[in-house]
Parts: C-alpha cells; structure tokens; sequence
C-alpha cells in the first residue's frame, strides 16, 4: 500500500519537477517586463533536440549540454532583439501575442532541421533506475530534481543579491523610473530573454531522457509549465517550483487513485480552485506588495 | 501577290496541325487521375508521409513502365494535416476541380470518414489507408480499405494470449482515435476468447509518464499479461515505464508500434514485446514459399533505394491501396467509376505488402486475421513468433 502510494508520488515528482523548470522560465521574463513568454517550451525542445544531434555527432555529453545551452542562449537573445525589441512600445498583451508567433515560428523551423520524429537521449547516470522502499524512481528524476533546487537557488541569489538582478526587478516594477536610474532596460530585458532562453534548454536536456524529445514537446510542457507558473503565482521563483510540483503529483495521484481519464481534468479542477480563492497564487502576494 | 504569299503559310499551319493531331494519342493519352489524401505534416505525418512518398515513387515506376491500360497515372494530392475539416474540403478539391477516377486516402479514420460522404456523393471509389473498424463496417459500395481492422489486432494478440493460458489481463490505451477504438474492440472480443480485462487504463496522446497507470494495473490481483493499445511515442513511453518499473508479466504491443522507430525509442525496454504486425517488418524472416516474401521484399528495396529511409508499416498500406486501383482498372479496362468499383469488389488473391486480399461484396478489406504476422523482440530485432 504505502510502496504504491510512494511509486505515485515519484512518477508525480518526476513529471513536477519538469514542469518546474519550466514554470522558472516564465518566471524570469515575467519579473522583467510583466510579458508571459509562450515560447519558453520551445527553448526545452531546442535544448533537448540540439543536444541529440550533438550527442549523435560523437560530441562528448557535457560539451554537447554546454553547446546546446549556448545556442539556446543566442536564440533567446535574438527572440529579443528582432521581435520583441522593435515593438517595445506596443503593450504587454502585443508582446505576449508575439511570443506565440515567435514559438509557432520556432516550431516550424525545428520540424525543417529535425524533421517529426521523437528522438532519444541516454540518462546521464549509468543505473537507468533506483529502489525505494518497494519503489522505483528514474536516476534522470534525481538529476531533474538537483538541477531545479540549484537553478531555483541560483535565481533566488541573483534576484536579492546581485545588481543586475535587482535591476531587472526595477524594470519590471518601473520602466520609465528605471531608465531615469541609468538602467539601461532594452539590455536588462534582453539578459531576462537570455536568461530564460539558458533556463529552458537546461529544462529540456534534464527531461529528455524520461521524456523523449521531439520538434513539438514544447507545446505540452510550455503549457503545463505555465500553468504551474500560475498555481505557484506568477513572479514567485518558490512558487514556480511548488506549483510544479503540486500539479505533478496531483495529476499522478489522480491516475493512480481515481481514473487515468480525470487526470487532467483535477489538474486544471486545482487551477480554478487555487486562484479562485487565491487570484495571485500561493506564493503570488509577495510580487503584490512590492509594487 | 497577297493570296500567294498566303498560301505557303496556310500549308505550314496545316502541317503543323496535322502532324499534332497524328502525335496527340500516341504522346500522351489521357491520364489517369488519381487522387491522395494524405497526412504529410501534422500529428499524423508518420502515417502520411511513406504513405505520399510511396504513391509518388509508384506513380513514377508505372509511368515509366508504360502506365495502366495504355494510359499514364497522374497524382493529385493534398496534405490535410491530419485535419478532418481540411480533408473534407481537399477531397472537395479533388473531386470537383481536379475530377478524379478515385481517391486513395485518407491516412486517419477520422479524415476518411470526412471525406465518405463526398465520395459517395460523387460516386467515385476511395481505398483508405486507416485502421478502423467502422470505415467498412457496415459495408459502403464506394469504400474500400487496406489496412487490417483494429478488431484484427486485438483478436490476434487476444489469441496468443489465450494460447499462453492467460485469463486476465490489463489493457492500457491512449486516448487518441486509434487507442480508443482500440480500446473497444479489445473490451468487445475479450470473453471470445476466455480473457478478462480486469484493469482498464489510458493515457493522453502527449503524456511522458505512465508509470502511475502501470502501477495500478501490476497491483490488480488476477493481471497475467498486460495489452498497450495506441500509437506514436506514448507506447514506447509505455514500454520505458514497463521496463523501469521491473514488471515481469507478458507485455504486448499493438500494430500502431509497428516500426524500426519504436525499437529505437523503446530501447533495451522492448525486449520482450510482442506485437501483431505486417509482413513488411521481417522480409527476410519469412519462409521461401510464402506468397508474399518476394511483394515485401520488393517494395522494401524499391522505398530504400528512391527515400534512402527504412521502410513502415504505413507506406505498404499506400503501396497496397494503389496497386488495388491499378488491378481493378486493369481488370476493368475502363476508369468508368461503376466499373472500377465492381472490378474492386471482385479482386481475389491479390498478395500485397499488407497480406493477401480476398474482396467481396460484403468484405471491402478483404484481409484475415492471418495477414497479422506475430513478432517478439529479442536482443533489439524483430523475430517471427507465429
């Protein structure tokens, strides 16, 4: 009894953890410029897909990461500079219709460069699997786990204790004050894109081993991630990670206890509860009294 | 002066006229026109996609072997995206401005049964490349199809099940058309064949972890053997989460895995498997008098050598359709539809790719269960069980 309970609660682990580090990406462009970037699941399906066909080139794995990581790095930068840069006056509603476009963009040229196909990656770890307690968790679910705690920590440091950090929250809070303070906001905005861009890549090449990858798992996981972005409260890092988590574990208890068939369904149940009585979820309120 | 000067370059035009009208037959004969409706992109592209490039490179070998009754093949197709509606208005297209002498297409059950009604309308033949059950049952005259029934499958695997005395089983299934057809037909055919489907679960077509599903089925007293009906990735999720798990019991596949992609996906996970599938995936497994050894063998080596890709499952269900057509205008010897469509009905012991066609006015598959070929993983390749 308790071993199946724990066996729901890793595979639950294991799906929440991914939407995590998804959720931190929207996270980062949110605390910069308000905008929710819809072409974060995208940047999951360029860091899993490049590291494949790097993987596949005879390029050695950490290299391979770190290649991946530095193009999705680049493309987040250029997502910046030539699509949301030039409508940087255009409201916030514009600028997250462009994400979209910029993602179905992006789609569309994965399919070009990779073709339809799922792709696989080796787990980083040699033992495909570990026992607990009558369990199984995937070693790669560890890996997802480690690399979300450090990301978060990482994130979390940057934000109270670095400059940049602090003035990217002043963008966010106060554009026109901000540039009147000498920051120069186009830049921090563009660092924000980077930053989520290295995010999301790092989130793909994490999962793909448990997931698989191909040109269209950015759909799915982008908008899990959002949505656990928004159980946990839009801006929160803490939140980003919680939410995840709640709605990984939540959708797998409900396959395990009730029906495969409702387990969306008290996914999206735990949305609408959530912010009906907290509009600005879990740990939402906190952004609110900033501003 | 003027009616001289004329005169020369009438004769000219004459010539010129006469000798065209001599060549017009002889060049270039009316074409045959053949319309596809085909999921290229889209989350059908797998189907689609050797299903398009198998009807081009066939349309071109038969050009250029001198075409059907003396008459080139020409191919119009459309890429519907796996889209239901688009297929509707593609086959609209074909029908109406393209006039076609039948359609084959499309690649899904649900972009077929769009198209039927205009087909029927129109009164031209279509043999469809999907699975499902209700495509030719109830019988529609213009209607026709290649591929095995999902009934087929599961009665397949249902009764090796059986042979193994098995009596309980899980079935997992996905929730996309294919996987809740199948699905239904498993639930349908079970107690024919002393089987009880004691745990039921599915899955979402974009889902990446079933271990929970898998959990609740191996903690099912009575499970003997579990039944992964659905298509695309989420199978070789499946299996991953099988094999991570270390369950032990008899794990069995449908024919939507039917590829060398899944053994790729699945990894050290398919050992194991075992799955209905079409003759195509073991050409030089079969047995020297096997009927369709030299078909499959063929067909293999024509796609590999034009895409230099492997070959799938799905492309021989759009070699069959074509050849189908190529065989009843042949007989035939007209396109005239109400011909093609009788001449279709009549087609027996026609050897395909997919298995060995028997039509009939009441079958418009035309295939038995035994066109099925039961396939084991072992160490990474396919073996023929049965």
């Amino acid at each position: 009894m308790f071993a199946e309970f724990l066996q729901y609660l890793f595979s639950g682990v294991t799906i929440g953890a991914t939407y995590a580090l998804v959720a931190l990406g929207f996270t980062l462009v949110y605390n910069a410029s308000h905008v929710i970037n819809f072409a974060q699941g995208e940047f999951l399906m360029i860091g899993g897909m490049s590291t494949v066909s790097l993987l596949a080139m005879g390029v050695p794995l950490p290299l391979a990461i770190a290649m991946a990581v530095a193009l999705a790095a680049v493309l987040g930068m250029a997502l910046h500079k030539l699509a949301i840069a030039p409508a940087r006056k255009a409201d916030v509603i514009t600028l997250i219709i462009i994400t979209i476009g910029a993602s179905i963009f992006l789609r569309g040229l994965a399919q070009i460069i990779w073709g339809k196909e799922f792709h696989t990656m080796p787990g980083f770890s040699a033992a495909e699997s570990v026992n607990v307690l009558g369990a199984v968790m995937y070693t790669q679910s560890l890996w997802v786990l480690a690399v979300a705690g450090v990301m978060v920590l990482l994130l979390a440091l940057f934000f109270t204790r670095t400059l940049m950090g602090k003035a990217i929250l002043a963008t966010s809070m106060n554009p026109g004050a901000a540039r009147l303070m000498g920051i120069r906001t186009q830049f921090v905005l563009m660092l924000a894109f980077m930053l989520a861009a290295v995010l999301g890549a790092m989130a793909g090449i994490m999962v793909a081993p448990i997931t698989l990858t191909a040109y269209d798992i950015g759909i799915m996981l982008g908008l899990k991630g959002f949505v656990a972005a928004a159980i946990g409260g839009m801006g929160s890092g803490v939140g980003a990670v919680v939410g995840g988590l709640l709605l990984g574990i939540a959708e797998a208890m409900t396959a395990g206890y009730i029906s495969s068939d409702y387990k969306d369904a008290v996914a999206f149940l735990l949305i609408l509860v959530i912010l009906f009585f907290m509009p600005r979820g879990l740990f939402g309120a906190r952004v609110a009294e900033r501003v | 002066m003027v009616t001289k000067n004329r005169c020369p370059y009438r004769a000219v035009l004459l010539i010129v006229l006469l000798v065209c009208g001599m060549m017009t037959p002889a060049m270039a004969a009316e074409p045959i026109r053949i319309g596809a409706l085909v999921s290229a992109t889209g989350p059908a592209s797998f189907l689609g996609d050797p299903e398009l490039k198998t009807l081009e490179l066939y349309v071109e070998r038969i050009n250029a072997a001198g075409g059907v009754i003396g008459r080139p093949l020409r191919l119009f197709h459309y890429d519907d995206g796996g889209n239901a509606n688009e297929a509707r208005n593609f086959a609209n297209r074909l029908l109406r401005s393209d006039r076609v002498d039948l359609i084959i297409g499309g690649s899904t059950t649900g972009t077929t049964m769009a198209a039927v009604p205009l087909v029927e309308r129109a009164g031209r033949p279509i043999i469809s490349m999907a699975g499902a059950l209700v495509i030719t049952e109830p019988v529609r005259p213009w209607v026709f199809k290649t591929p095995q029934s999902d009934r087929m499958a599961a009665e397949r695997v249902l009764a090796d099940m059986q042979g193994r005395g098995i009596t309980g089983i899980g079935l997992i299934s996905g929730t996309d058309g294919f996987g809740r057809s199948g699905r239904e037909q498993t639930l349908a055919v079970a107690a024919d064949f002393g089987i009880q489907v004691l745990a039921d679960q599915t899955y979402g077509p974009q889902d990446t972890d079933m271990t929970a599903q898998l959990t609740r089925i191996r903690n099912t007293p009575g499970v003997q053997a579990v039944f992964n009906f659905g298509f695309g990735q989420g199978p070789a999720i499946v299996t991953r989460n099988y094999a991570h798990l270390g369950i032990e019991l008899p794990f069995y596949q449908s024919h939507g895995v039917a590829s060398d992609r899944f053994l790729d996906l699945a990894g050290s996970a398919a050992e194991g498997v075992r799955l209905p599938a079409s003759a195509l995936l073991v050409p030089d497994a079969l047995p020297d008098d096997d009927p369709q050894k030299q078909v499959v063998q063929d067909y293999k080596a024509a796609y590999e050598a034009r895409w230099n890709m492997s070959v799938s499952t799905f492309g021989g269900y759009a070699y069959d359709a074509l050849m189908l057509a190529v065989a009843a205008i042949e007989a035939a010897g007209t396109t005239d539809p109400d011909a093609v469509r009788s001449a279709l009905e009549q087609i027996r012991d026609h050897v395909g790719v997919t298995g060995t066609f028997n039509m009939s006015a009441d079958d418009h598959n035309g295939l038995a269960p035994e066109s099925f070929r039961l396939l084991e993983v072992r160490d990474g390749q396919w073996v023929l069980v049965d």
